[in-house]
């Protein structure tokens, strides 16, 4: 968990002007994501973690934060016969 | 540029389908601004509008160059129905990547075998380069959502079946399923573009247009954000090869002309000054499918700069694209000015893909933007 939450403090910080994110940080509502920018965090996931982003992952709350996304990819490498790899 | 052996396969195949195929019919298409059902049928029968959908679904499954070759090549013969297999193929892959299992269900094999074409119904008059403005109006009731607005420039909106429509709604944007026959959908031909006058473009006003919750793609709010924005990126690939496909025919035509027409008693291609413009056109071609093969190979790759390098392979192979047919209508001189020669067409059409998919100038935001970034990163390093 920890080690996915650096990798992704690294990845938003090097897109965000350097800027050190906070774990709890809301980098939608603080407007620092952009369309591109979002879809680029969704390939990061995918490519870094080995998961795949569907339909049923699309809530806000699973982006929102460096936690709320470190959760999600701790959902989704969880062994369970629901996650799809 | 090192293609492996099926790529390099089926680069012969879709150079082959085009030159019998496309290339003979493609002026008069484009006088007529039709689009023949015929071709159509032959793109679906060899497979081609199912580039973007998996084998286990019925489609082609090609690899990320793979459907920049066979953009390659359709743009070299036709950029209108190359722009059908780029609409088709953004509404096939957004149904693969995010839709529900039961749309995956309805579409993806009928989009995989051209049984159902896909349009992509995003702009409106007064919402082009910044999506969020657009003005259509998704309000839920019930079970439904209903439809109120106005979409404009819809590529092969005469033809769909499907349309892949964006809308605002009050939990933000949302991207939605809509059938040709939808009561409510009002479609009317749209004439007269500057280029790509083949594609078949419509208007759509949806009146009051019930569309059931169960064809939401993504959830409300990811419309624009993460459906709109991986549809467009499939979009700007594949008009990139597809440029790369102009300046190809440019090039072609160019040089059998040069070769033929004599002025001063020389032929064109032993002057000088046709020469720099043959030479820059050979370099820029080259350039813009290297910068192409170098984005397919990192979306092959799944690595998330393949969406700022396929932003930069799509505005210098359109740039690049409007350049070199603007030569090449300079040296076919009063020929390249008539319909009679292709390079009037490759011109126009040219023109239009410096607008399409992110305008020269939305890119070149985009594009400043990341280069800002690299640069704060690289001193930020090196401190």
């Amino acid at each position: 968990m920890e080690q996915a939450k650096e990798k992704l403090r690294a990845f938003l910080g090097r897109h965000i002007g350097g800027r050190v994110i906070g774990d709890d940080e809301q980098i939608f509502a603080a407007g620092f994501v952009n369309s591109m920018f979002a879809m680029q965090i969704v390939l990061f996931l995918e490519k870094n973690f080995k998961i795949a982003i569907a339909n049923e992952d699309l809530e806000i709350k699973n982006f929102q934060t460096i936690n709320a996304m470190a959760e999600l990819i701790e959902r989704k490498t969880a062994p369970s016969p629901n996650n799809s790899h | 540029m090192e293609l492996n052996l099926q790529q390099q396969r089926l680069r012969t195949e879709f150079r082959q389908f085009v030159d019998a195929h496309v290339v003979p019919g493609a002026n008069a298409w484009d006088r007529q601004e039709i689009m023949p059902p015929e071709i159509v049928r032959q793109l679906a029968n060899h497979g081609y509008l199912g580039a973007m959908v998996p084998v286990s679904k019925g489609g082609a499954g090609f690899d990320s160059v793979e459907f920049g070759l066979l953009n390659e090549e359709l743009g070299r013969g036709c950029s209108s129905l190359r722009s059908l297999l780029t609409v088709h193929s953004m509404v096939a892959l957004t149904i693969s990547r995010w839709g529900t299992e039961a749309q995956k269900m309805q579409w993806l094999e009928k989009l995989g075998q051209g049984q159902a074409i896909g349009a992509f119904a995003l702009t409106e008059a007064e919402a082009g380069s910044d999506a969020r403005e657009i003005g259509t109006e998704a309000i839920e009731s019930g079970d439904d959502f209903v439809l109120t607005g106005h979409k404009k420039w819809i590529t092969f909106g005469q033809m769909a079946d499907l349309f892949l429509v964006f809308a605002r709604s009050r939990q933000g944007h949302c991207a939605f399923l809509l059938e040709q026959n939808a009561p409510g959908l009002v479609i009317s031909p749209l004439h007269g573009m500057l280029g790509t006058r083949a594609s078949m473009m419509a208007e759509l006003r949806l009146e009051q247009c019930c569309v059931s919750k169960q064809n939401l793609v993504g959830a409300p709010g990811f419309g624009l954000s993460h459906i709109a924005s991986s549809a467009l990126d499939c979009g700007r690939y594949s008009v990139a090869w597809g440029c790369v496909g102009i300046g190809q025919a440019c090039l072609e035509s160019c040089l059998e002309y040069a070769g033929q027409r004599k002025q001063s008693g020389a032929l064109l291609r032993e002057h000088q000054l046709i020469q720099r413009m043959i030479t820059q056109m050979v370099a820029g071609v080259k350039a813009a499918r290297l910068l192409c093969f170098h984005g397919g190979q990192l979306r092959e790759a799944g690595d998330p700069a393949s969406i700022i390098e396929t932003s930069i392979a799509k505005y210098f192979a359109c740039r690049t694209a409007a350049e070199i047919a603007r030569d090449a209508v300079q040296i076919h001189g009063a020929n390249g000015c008539s319909s009679e020669y292709p390079v009037e067409r490759f011109y126009r059409d040219a023109k239009i893909m410096e607008i399409i998919e992110g305008s020269n100038e939305i890119q070149e935001i985009t594009i400043a933007q990341s280069a800002c970034q690299t640069v704060a990163e690289s001193v930020a390093a090196t401190r």
